[in-house]
């Protein structure tokens, strides 16, 4: 059957079908904008790595913050660690990630800052209303690469020891006030432990064994040991070291702590009584609170323990920083930075629910956050806090940790001595010194 | 059956071609290569592009952050054949293969067959076997894991009850690889089953019948007659699960590794990804990439040598 012409004048349906979906092309690439336009509204994206409780507290200050500025906030969040970096280094290389993200501090210079951020400057951030002398010196300046500022620090985080008052009770290791007694050395510290595993019947503490690196980095900043990288090799304290890794491995032998915990099963013997105690970071205060709500945990906070003579421990700072933009539009730039000026004007909040130590200093300042319980029992840890070493693969989630956390995993099950975990460790610093560097 | 009908009909005229002119001017279409042209276009961009550029990029410095990419040879490749890690993470890869697909095949086979005679539960075991294929990798992994976990999870809760030590370390360190290739067998087990059993479905039942009438027993029509038919989906299904083993990497790393759950050892797409991604080295890792891009097509060249002289 031949085809019919299609009848002069009108239109044909291949003209039309071709016309349509140029139409609907034209609408579908100008849509961000055009709803913009329409609402008359801002929309500032953000990506963070709060997979933990404390994301639920900033979803909390999300919906206020756009209650409040009438600016439309779209939040993502990616699993943390490996997974949320990587998605942001390959954004941000294409220009084309969100308009702001959360990172940790000790992460800032392998994210190359050059080719993947975008400096912040310092009038912007007066103008939104922060000021620079409203930060902690020592982090502040941690912000700068080359002297331009690409990081604003939201807070400091660490280790901190929670401690099942309950059980602790019953064990004989509270004060009359009913915080945990204080101890001073390896040896006083295990023996708190043995009363507490007498009372729980498993575990004194239940650490997290895959997040080794956490707890070494720890015990040994504690004997002032360094971890200095240069060109081609690393200086390490071996005998300091060994005796960091050698807690472990005694702490696991006697069953102070579990052979094998990932984080998940570490939180779970916590809440279960299986450990009277976990040193693991304030952040899980969110999800313990949560228990204590549900089925009821009497617990509380303090600072790491002391083992070598003061009380160091791991910890970072999460801080906002700004992929790379292919291009800015004035508006979402200034909202952007309202964001995070919002944000940390009102980390109060940040602190009172995820445990967080604010970094904006009116705020810790405040009689309010002074008072503030448990916090004020671990507020010493921003005084303590130890950042890893710095070189381009250290850092929250970085190489190293990765690396060092999976020869301890060993050490806590048992399967590596003290000894050849320490030549494991070195083994593997020695090969990520010698890769060639990427970032500069 | 059809054929026999045809080829009487049709040999006339090719004998006798008519007369050109009398044919009407063949007529060039290009309309077919508008249907084709979505597929191709997106097979370009995806996969042609990226493999060219990533062929050109394990020549350079190519870094992830973006910064100014030098040529630099054949450095990449020297580095990545003089790595002591990136073999250690092949053979763990070739590893994974031994160990997986001989379980994966002949299970496949069996489930298949005891599926194909159940008569009344025949439904029930189709849907069992392979209803764990379609579950995502990361829900596969989660459930597992638990199942595995030394404090409460289910193999050393009934370990321990049984006497045999509730502490064994299912998923870390040096046992993971074990505890992954079980758990990949019972994922990926119904995808060989679905074939075997699409190729059981189609051997004639006379064949049987005519082997019945000869007196065999169900033993010599199993290595007689059904095992021969299935010999082309056997090859198909070897080459496919070969494959599909050597990429192993989304339950290793959701199991294994990726900072949840330990393991020193890699396979090589996760050391690939570690390099590339986590260390930011796309130059290296693109080397590493088609690194194992011939390894696979060697394997799948071997295979297809012994096939081939086989059928002959």
């Amino acid at each position: 059957m031949p085809n019919h012409p299609s009848p002069p004048g009108s239109l044909s349906r291949r003209a039309l079908l071709t016309g349509t979906a140029a139409a609907a092309g034209i609408g579908l690439a100008g849509c961000g904008s055009a709803t913009d336009a329409f609402s008359g509204q801002t929309t500032v994206k953000q990506w963070n790595l709060l997979a933990g409780s404390d994301g639920a507290i900033m979803t909390d200050m999300h919906r206020q913050f756009m209650d409040e500025t009438g600016i439309e906030l779209k939040a993502t969040t990616f699993a943390w660690g490996t997974p949320f970096y990587t998605k942001l280094v390959m954004g941000a290389s294409g220009g084309n990630a969100a308009d702001v993200a959360t990172i940790h501090l000790s992460r800032l210079e392998s994210l190359s800052p050059d080719t993947l951020l975008e400096a912040i400057e310092l009038d912007e951030l007066v103008a939104a209303g922060l000021d620079p002398q409203d930060f902690p010196t020592a982090i502040w300046e941690r912000c700068f690469v080359d002297d331009r500022l690409y990081a604003v620090p939201i807070d400091t985080h660490a280790l901190v020891n929670y401690y099942n008052r309950t059980v602790c009770e019953q064990a004989g290791v509270l004060n009359a006030d009913g915080t945990l007694l204080e101890t001073h050395g390896v040896e006083e510290y295990f023996d708190l432990l043995r009363a507490v595993k007498d009372v729980t019947g498993e575990y004194g503490t239940s650490l997290d064994t895959n997040a080794g690196w956490r707890q070494f980095w720890a015990w040994y900043r504690q004997q002032d040991g360094e971890w200095t990288f240069h060109e081609d090799g690393f200086e390490l304290d071996d005998d300091k070291a060994l005796t960091a890794i050698d807690v472990m491995w005694r702490m696991a032998e006697e069953g102070l702590c579990p052979r094998i915990s990932d984080g998940g099963a570490t939180a779970a013997n916590f809440e279960n009584g299986l450990g009277g105690l976990v040193q693991v970071g304030n952040w899980e205060i969110t999800r313990f609170r949560a228990f204590n709500e549900a089925q009821g945990l009497d617990f509380s906070m303090c600072e790491m323990p002391d083992f070598f003579g003061n009380r160091r421990t791991q910890g970072d700072c999460h801080t906002y920083v700004l992929p790379r933009h292919n291009t800015w539009s004035e508006e979402g730039r200034a909202a952007t930075i309202e964001y995070v000026s919002w944000m940390l004007r009102h980390s109060f909040q940040w602190g009172a629910g995820a445990g967080h130590t604010p970094a904006y200093l009116p705020v810790t300042e405040s009689a309010e956050y002074q008072e503030l319980e448990p916090n004020a029992e671990y507020a010493g840890v921003v005084d303590n806090v130890q950042f890893d070493p710095q070189v381009w693969f250290s850092g929250s989630a970085a190489r190293l940790a990765d690396e060092v956390a999976q020869v301890l995993a060993g050490v806590y099950a048992g399967n590596t001595r003290p000894e050849d975990a320490l030549e494991a460790v070195k083994q593997r610093a020695q090969t990520l010194v010698e890769l060639p560097n990427p970032i500069d | 059956m059809t054929t026999d009908t045809e080829a009487p009909a049709a040999a006339p005229t090719a004998e006798q071609p008519p007369p050109t002119a009398a044919r009407a001017p063949k007529r060039r279409s290009w309309l077919g290569l508008w249907f084709v042209l979505p597929f191709t276009a997106v097979y370009a961009v995806f996969m042609l592009w990226p493999m060219l550029l990533g062929l050109y990029y394990s020549f350079t410095d190519k870094s992830l952050t973006g910064r100014p990419v030098s040529w630099i040879g054949l450095d990449n490749w020297a580095e990545a054949f003089g790595d002591e890690k990136a073999w250690d993470s092949l053979w763990n890869t070739a590893w994974f293969t031994l160990l997986s697909t001989p379980p994966l095949v002949v299970l496949g086979l069996a489930f298949a067959l005891l599926a194909h005679r159940a008569r009344k539960l025949g439904w029930f075991l189709r849907l069992s076997f392979f209803a764990p294929f379609v579950i995502p990798v990361s829900v596969v992994t989660m459930v597992w894991v638990w199942m595995y976990q030394p404090a409460g999870g289910l193999f050393n809760h009934y370990l321990g009850e049984w006497g045999l030590g509730a502490d064994h370390l299912w998923v870390f360190q040096e046992d993971s690889m074990a505890s992954v290739v079980i758990t990949t067998v019972w994922w990926t087990l119904g995808f060989n089953f679905l074939l075997y059993l699409a190729a059981l479905q189609t051997i004639p039942a006379e064949v049987y019948e005519a082997a019945d009438i000869d007196g065999a027993n169900s033993l010599q029509k199993l290595w007689g007659i059904t095992l021969p038919l299935l010999g082309r989906t056997t090859a198909l299904v070897i080459v496919l699960q070969l494959i599909a083993s050597l990429r192993i990497f989304d339950q290793y790393y959701l199991m294994a590794g990726g900072g949840m759950n330990l393991s020193p050892e890699n396979v090589f797409i996760q050391y690939m990804y570690n390099s590339g991604f986590t260390g930011l080295r796309v130059g290296y890792a693109s080397a590493l990439s088609y690194i194992l891009f011939f390894f696979i097509l060697l394997v799948a060249l071997v295979q297809f040598r012994l096939m081939s002289r086989k059928e002959d």
